[in-house]
């Protein structure tokens, strides 16, 4: 095992962060933890980092302790925050010879395992990191987290905020590194990022809702999901909402998501129902279920 | 400028030194609609609202928002309209009520009219347990609920919203969407920004900016006939990827 994670708990004072969370990464994995923000992320992987003691339960990373083995840990992983936090008065190149510097490499030695991601912001390694654009800060700050060849890899929320098109490019590059026989364990709020991850955990409120496959996960949804479409959203909103037998009902994109507490549900009955409030052009299809559709279930 | 345009923009641009963060943009937001406006990161949206919303200059076109000419009238302008950003919506160390006061105020609304403003407010939202509490202390669905919500409480015609559900739960942010489209339905029209593509699909007309233009403006279903695609996700690859 990679990392391994057992009955770890977290207060803040009176707020409880982390409760009883257990889980296990194994080696090699690419493993997403999935959650909205104040699911508590950050502060495992704060804890993973030793950056932060938990209350209680204990955690190993790489084979080391959190605790006891504190440093070790240090020395084989690289932690990139979800807030940028290199040295914003140093250039782009600075900031990496730092980072190598302090783990005892060089930039020459590991450059194999940056060269992809680097190669894009190497025509500004000139530029103060304060002044470059979000992408490559992202870009540069994963280059400082990996020059090291750390074994473990954390990444924090690292696509928050960035556009579709970035963020699709960055999980292609999350994938290259595992090739190269990195574990990564990546945080994010977008349950559609979950795609590409060997095994997911979705967690909320400081709790583990669940931990396997995406395609488990989707597997274990206890319902049959109808997407449902008329001509008036909100109405039909409104309309699916006063239906007595609803079980769910979440929007989708063009769709609403919904789920009957029937086990024998009679699409025709409710389109009457819809119907007699004055819903137009109305279709009820099954469809696919999703990781945010479970998420939600979960989490009710 | 028609009755039913609530916002009007020719030609619109904006540009820092020699670079042009917005480059002669036109488009119409008509009353009671949820327009989205989309775009990479650095496509210069943020600063296209910031024109919008009066708090920006341009450096050429022209722009009427709720009736208001950008150069002329700024501050009718931000009397208005009603904004809100994940950054910045609430002081986190006033309650829920100071919140509310404070803003009120702010919008010019007498202490009567705040009062009924604010119990029907934390009717609506639930918020009765935590009305005294800290707007720290709240999760941030709450927040964010509470935070559109004040934006709309000197009843705006239009409300710009910039990226309003960031990291915010998939249910709590299907709340917020319920609260948006009861406003467009009460005649305010919503003019979001979002990352989410899915939020795409529940506006009625959407708008895609790349490198400081609009490259395609239609109704989501338009939009992905246009480009022969399932999803917004799709629309939005395949036009910002060039």
């Amino acid at each position: 095992m990679s990392i391994k994670i057992e009955h770890i708990s977290k207060s803040f004072k009176d707020v409880s962060a982390l409760k009883d969370i257990s889980f296990e990464v194994k080696e090699g994995e690419l493993f997403g933890l999935i959650g909205p923000d104040g699911a508590g992320k950050t502060t495992l992987f704060r804890i993973l980092t030793t950056l932060l003691i938990a209350d209680e339960g204990m955690a190993t990373v790489a084979g080391y302790d959190a605790i006891k083995n504190y440093k070790d840990i240090r020395n084989h992983v690289g932690y990139m925050p979800g807030r940028f936090s290199l040295y914003q008065d140093l250039t782009v190149e600075e900031n990496l010879e730092f980072f190598a510097t302090i783990f005892g490499t060089t930039v020459e030695e590991n450059y194999d395992l940056i060269k992809d991601i680097y190669i894009q912001i190497e025509p500004f390694k000139k530029r103060r990191s304060g002044k470059l654009s979000g992408g490559m800060k992202q870009k540069l700050a994963l280059s400082c987290a990996l020059i090291h060849k750390p074994k473990v890899l954390f990444l924090d929320e690292p696509t928050t905020g960035v556009d579709p098109v970035s963020r699709k490019e960055f999980w292609e590059m999350l994938k290259r590194l595992q090739q190269k026989g990195i574990t990564i364990l990546v945080s994010t709020p977008y349950m559609d990022e979950t795609a590409l991850c060997d095994r997911i955990a979705l967690i909320q409120d400081g709790k583990i809702l669940e931990v396997d496959t995406p395609q488990e996960i989707i597997n274990h949804y206890p319902k049959k999901i109808y997407n449902i479409k008329a001509d008036k959203m909100y109405e039909l909103i409104l309309a699916l909402n006063a239906y007595e037998h609803n079980h769910s009902i979440y929007p989708f994109g063009e769709y609403v998501h919904y789920t009957d507490k029937r086990g024998d549900f009679n699409p025709t009955e409710l389109i009457q129902f819809l119907e007699g409030k004055g819903l137009k052009n109305i279709s009820i299809q099954p469809t696919e279920t999703t990781i945010e559709d479970t998420f939600m279930e979960l989490a009710r | 400028m028609k009755q039913t345009n609530v916002i009007k923009v020719e030609n619109l641009t904006k540009m820092f030194g020699d670079f042009t963060a917005v480059n002669a943009v036109s488009f119409e937001v008509k009353k009671g609609e949820i327009f989205g406006f989309l775009g990479a990161n650095g496509a210069g949206k943020t600063t296209a609202m910031k024109m919008l919303i009066g708090i920006s200059t341009p450096t050429s076109g022209d722009a009427q928002v709720a009736g208001f000419d950008v150069y002329k009238n700024p501050d009718d302008i931000k009397k208005n309209i009603g904004y809100m950003s994940q950054k910045f919506a609430l002081y986190d160390d006033l309650t829920v009520k100071e919140n509310i006061t404070f803003f009120g105020g702010i919008y010019g609304l007498s202490r009567h009219q705040i009062k009924e403003k604010r119990c029907q407010l934390v009717e609506e939202l639930g918020l009765q347990e935590v009305v005294n509490e800290l707007v720290s202390s709240l999760p941030l669905g709450w927040k964010q609920k509470l935070a559109f919500s004040v934006a709309l409480l000197h009843d705006p015609k239009i409300i710009f919203l910039d990226e309003p559900t960031g990291g915010v739960d998939p249910i709590t942010r299907r709340q917020f969407w319920e609260m948006i489209y009861k406003t467009a339905h009460n005649g305010t029209t919503v003019f979001v920004t979002t990352h989410y593509m899915d939020e795409a699909e529940y506006c009625d007309r959407v708008s895609i900016m790349v490198d400081g233009k609009i490259e395609a403006l239609d109704s989501p279903k338009k939009l992905k006939e246009h480009f022969n695609v399932a999803s917004m996700n799709d629309v939005f690859l395949k036009l910002a990827r060039g």
